[in-house]
C-alpha cells in the first residue's frame, strides 16, 4: 500500500537529525573543555563557553519544530515517542552542554597547569563520561536497543571511578590547605562528570524507550 | 460482556466481507471501530443490530450473543432488537415532522399512546441528549429547521426515548463542524454511563478521546483490538501502528 503522510515522515527525521548532531557538538564542547582544563589552554576554554550559546540555540530549535509538529500533526504510537523523546534527550544534552561549559570555566581561571597526577584521575572519568555520551548518541542514532543497554550498564564503572576519584582527591585537601580552591575546582569537576554520565545513562534510557515504547527504572532494573 | 461475537463470517453473495471476528463488548463501555475504508467496520457494525438483513445476499455464520443470547437465531423479535440495539448514521436523518414527533416516534410505534408518559420521554431523552434548553421552546417545530449538530443529537435522543441498552454509532460526526463534533464526543462520554456503545470512526483523535477499547479492522479481518490506551500508544501489529499514524489509508 502506497506510503503517506510523507512530510510528516520527513519532519520526524529531522528532529531525530537535530537531536543527534546536537549531541555530537556537546559532545564535542566536553572534549574540548577537557583538552583546555589538561592543557591549560584558556583560549580553548573560552570557545567552548561561547559555543555553548549555540547548544542552548538548538534546544530551543528543536523544542519548537517538537511543538509544531504536535500542535500540526496530533502524532500517536511510534510518532508520538519521536517527538516526546526529542523534548527529554535534547534536554539531558543541554545539561552535557552546560558541563562543558563549568569545565571550561574551571580551566579559565586556572592561575597554574594541575599537575599530572591530578590530571589523570579526571581524564579516566571524562574518558568514561566522553565514551558514554558518544555511545549513547550511536544509539539514538541507529535505534539501538542493545547499544543503549550497553551505555546504561556503564554507569556503574563510571560510579565506581568516580568515588575511587573522589576519594584520591580529597587526600590531597591536606595538601592544599593554603589554596583549597585547586582542590575544590577538581572535586566539582568530576561531579560534573559524573552527571554527564547520568545525562547519558537518561538519553540510553530514552533510546529503549522510543524504540519499545518501555519505561525503564534505572536503578531497579540495574540492582 | 454485553455483547460476545465469535468467528464471525459475513458474505454479500459470493464476496466475503469478514473474516473471523471475534470480539467482545464490554457493558457500559465504549468500543471504537476503526480501518480504512471497506475494511468491514460499518459491516461489522450493522451485523450488531441485524442491520445487515435489509440487504440482500446477505449471508452470515458465527454468532453474536447480546447478554448470551445469539441474536441471530430464528425467533428474534428484530424489532424488539432493535429497540434493544439502537443506532446513529453517519448523516443526521430526522424524520420530515416535528422536534417532539421525532423523539416520541419510537415510543408510539412501540404501542406508547399516553401524552403525560411521552411528554416526559421527549423531555428526559432530548435532556439526555444535551438538547432540550435549545428546544424546549420550540418542541413543534420541524426537526428539518434544526442545525446538522443538532439534527444528529436529535437522532441520538431519539434512539434513547426508546431505552435502548447498546447504541451503535457509525460515523456520528462525520458530517458535522468540530463544536458539534466535540458536543457529540462529551455526550458519549455521559452517556456511557446508561448504555454499551460501539462506535465507528475515521477520526483517530476521535477514537483515542473517546473509546475505552479500540478494535483495528483491515481487508474484512480483525487485526487488533485491545484497551484504547495501548493501541494509541504501543500497538503490538505493524500494520495496526501505519494505519493510526496514518501512513496508509
Amino acid at each position: 500500500m502506497e506510503q503517506t503522510r510523507q512530510e510528516f515522515i520527513k519532519e520526524l527525521k529531522q528532529v531525530q537529525e537535530k537531536v543527534y548532531q546536537m549531541g555530537i557538538r556537546a559532545g564535542a564542547a566536553l572534549d574540548k573543555s577537557m583538552k583546555a582544563l589538561c592543557n591549560g589552554d584558556r583560549a580553548m576554554a573560552a570557545e567552548v563557553m561561547q559555543e555553548d550559546d549555540v547548544i542552548d540555540d538548538m534546544i530551543i530549535d528543536i523544542e519548537d519544530t517538537c511543538l509544531l509538529l504536535i500542535a500540526k500533526q496530533q502524532p500517536i504510537a511510534h510518532d508520538l515517542r519521536v517527538i516526546a523523546t526529542g523534548f527529554k534527550i535534547s534536554t539531558d544534552i543541554e545539561r552535557i552542554g552546560d558541563h562543558a561549559f563549568d569545565i571550561a570555566r574551571t580551566a579559565s581561571n586556572l592561575k597554574e597547569p594541575l599537575d599530572r597526577e591530578r590530571l589523570q584521575l579526571i581524564r579516566e572519568l571524562a574518558d568514561c563520561g566522553q565514551e558514554m555520551v558518544a555511545k549513547a548518541m550511536e544509539a539514538y542514532l541507529k535505534a539501538d536497543v542493545q547499544l543503549a543497554d550497553e551505555v546504561r550498564h556503564m554507569d556503574r564503572k563510571m560510579d565506581e571511578i568516580f568515588e575511587r576519584t573522589f576519594y584520591s582527591l580529597s587526600k590531597f585537601v591536606t595538601d592544599e590547605a593554603r589554596h583549597p580552591e585547586r582542590v575544590t575546582n577538581l572535586l566539582f569537576i568530576s561531579r560534573f562528570l559524573e552527571r554527564v554520565g547520568d545525562h547519558a545513562v537518561n538519553i540510553a534510557e530514552w533510546v529503549i524507550y522510543l524504540e519499545t515504547a518501555e519505561r525503564i527504572h534505572q536503578k531497579k532494573k540495574l540492582s | 460482556m454485553k455483547m460476545k461475537v465469535d468467528d464471525l463470517n459475513l458474505y454479500y453473495g459470493d464476496h466475503q466481507a469478514l473474516y473471523d471476528v471475534s470480539l467482545e463488548v464490554p457493558e457500559h463501555q465504549v468500543v471504537a471501530l476503526i480501518g480504512p475504508s471497506g475494511c468491514g467496520k460499518s459491516t461489522f457494525l450493522r451485523t450488531l443490530n441485524r442491520m445487515n438483513d435489509l440487504i440482500d445476499g446477505v449471508h452470515i455464520d458465527g454468532e453474536i450473543r447480546l447478554d448470551g443470547e445469539n441474536i441471530y437465531q430464528d425467533d428474534v423479535d428484530l424489532v424488539n432488537l432493535r429497540k434493544r440495539v439502537g443506532m446513529v448514521f453517519q448523516r443526521p436523518n430526522p424524520f420530515p415532522m416535528s422536534i417532539y414527533d421525532n423523539v416520541a416516534y419510537g415510543c408510539r410505534v412501540h404501542g406508547l399512546k399516553d401524552k403525560k408518559k411521552l411528554d416526559e420521554i421527549v423531555e428526559k431523552s432530548l435532556r439526555g441528549a444535551a438538547l432540550w434548553d435549545e428546544v424546549k421552546d420550540r418542541l413543534n417545530a420541524s426537526a428539518m429547521g434544526m442545525s446538522g449538530g443538532q439534527q444528529q443529537r436529535l437522532c441520538i435522543a431519539r434512539v434513547m426515548a426508546v431505552e435502548p441498552e447498546v447504541v451503535l454509532m457509525d460515523e456520528p460526526c462525520s458530517a458535522l463542524d468540530p463544536i458539534s463534533t466535540m458536543k457529540i464526543e462529551e455526550l458519549v462520554a455521559e452517556i456511557k454511563q446508561q448504555y454499551t456503545i460501539v462506535m465507528v470512526t475515521h477520526n483517530m483523535q476521535q477514537a483515542a478521546r473517546v473509546s475505552d477499547y479500540t478494535a483495528f479492522f483491515l481487508n474484512g479481518k480483525l487485526i487488533e483490538h485491545d484497551e484504547t490506551n495501548v493501541i494509541f500508544t504501543k500497538p503490538h501489529d505493524k500494520k495496526t501502528e501505519d494505519y493510526i499514524t496514518g501512513r496508509f489509508g
